[in-house]
């Protein structure tokens, strides 16, 4: 089985994203699907990275709704922030020192920051473990360093294990 | 089509619109790289994100069956733009220090 | 309504589009203008879906997805030139 189906998560999500493109629910497109997404991880199995194991799927869906959430917030304070006057912006380097030791799961905290707050991650320094993020506006960097860890990272520690 | 849901793709239209445009102001306003790059990754990307689920809603009223196929463009949006958001960064990041060590040997 | 909503888009979008367009000439960086770039197919996939549901057809969203995929892989290749192909040497 494990042999067969190297990645089921990744399997599932080319399923899906098959089904949704073909936009239609016929047997050739279900079989051809499901066809795609068992060859495609099993050809591509090389290049990837060991995943940690998914310990909490259901708490996976709540920090995906939060994230949600907060994109569409972020987006609101720095559309405020780009329209206001410039000269009080506050833009600075963060190093956010992590705590987690897995690149997958740095990918997937440097995505969320980049979406979120008005932060960008620029670079995951994998020796020293300290994520380098911009920041729009950031009058205070620590207040911001414990938000990042406190908000995104330590559920992505639990949900992933790691 | 009844009128909620028009009204429904309607606002989505709109909103959608006015935060691309969003993103555009402040990649044009802003003062440097750094600060130019968070009015596209986050703005731009939710505003066509936004006018992409209206589409969907419009051509799931429209026709029989479910339009899903522009969740697919939602998807792939959302997981690209902050990896080519942090390719740009890391771009200007060697620029800038390749310019300041040529500065710095004169 | 829509309609109304339809042409407010086509507005925005295109006022987005001369801003890009702005800060893809005026640089000053070959960065910014990467970014401008991206942010500009971005708005093309935004005006081709607007298209689309002004005409009621969703061919228009075949050529959207082609696009968002060529202008992501496009923005890739530039950084990696700008990051490996040393132009300050």
């Amino acid at each position: 089985m494990h042999r067969l189906l190297p990645r089921p998560a990744l399997s599932a999500v080319i399923f899906l994203l098959w089904a949704a493109l073909s936009n239609a629910a016929t047997l050739g497109t279900v079989l051809l699907g499901a066809l795609l997404a068992l060859a495609l991880p099993f050809v591509t199995r090389p290049f990837w990275s060991d995943a940690p194991r998914l310990a909490h799927p259901g708490k996976l869906f709540i920090l995906a709704l939060r994230v949600a959430i907060d994109i569409v917030l972020a987006n609101l304070s720095v559309a405020r922030r780009v329209i206001g006057p410039l000269n009080h912006l506050k833009p600075a380097f963060i190093e956010v020192p992590l705590d987690l030791r897995d690149p997958f799961v740095a990918t997937i905290l440097s995505s969320v920051v980049s979406l979120t707050p008005g932060t960008v991650s620029i670079d995951v320094d994998q020796e020293r473990w300290v994520l380098l993020i911009h920041a729009l506006d950031a009058p205070d960097s620590d207040a911001l360093i414990a938000e990042i860890k406190q908000r995104y990272e330590a559920p992505l520690k639990e949900i992933f294990a790691c | 089509m009844n009128i909620l849901t028009e009204f429904a793709i309607s606002a989505l239209i709109v909103l959608g619109a006015a935060f691309a445009l969003l993103g555009s102001v402040g990649l044009a306003r802003l003062p440097d790289f750094f600060t130019r790059l968070h009015g596209p990754t986050k703005a731009t990307t939710l505003g066509v994100g936004a006018m992409v689920l209206a589409s969907s809603i419009y051509f799931t009223t429209m026709q029989t069956g479910v339009s899903l196929h522009e969740i697919a463009v939602m998807f792939f949006l959302f997981i690209t733009a902050p990896v080519s958001a942090h390719l740009m960064a890391k771009a200007a990041l060697h620029r800038r220090s390749a310019v300041d060590a040529k500065q710095g040997k004169q | 309504m829509l309609t109304l909503a339809i042409e407010t888009g086509f507005v925005f979008i295109g006022l987005a589009m001369s801003l890009n367009l702005w800060r893809l000439a005026r640089g000053p960086d070959a960065t910014d203008r990467v970014l401008a770039l991206d942010t500009l197919s971005i708005n093309a996939i935004a005006l081709l879906v607007l298209f689309g549901i002004r005409a009621g057809s969703s061919a228009y969203f075949e050529a959207a997805l082609i696009l968002a995929t060529m202008s992501f892989v496009g923005t890739v290749v530039l950084c990696k030139y700008l990051l490996r192909g040393d132009i300050i040497e």
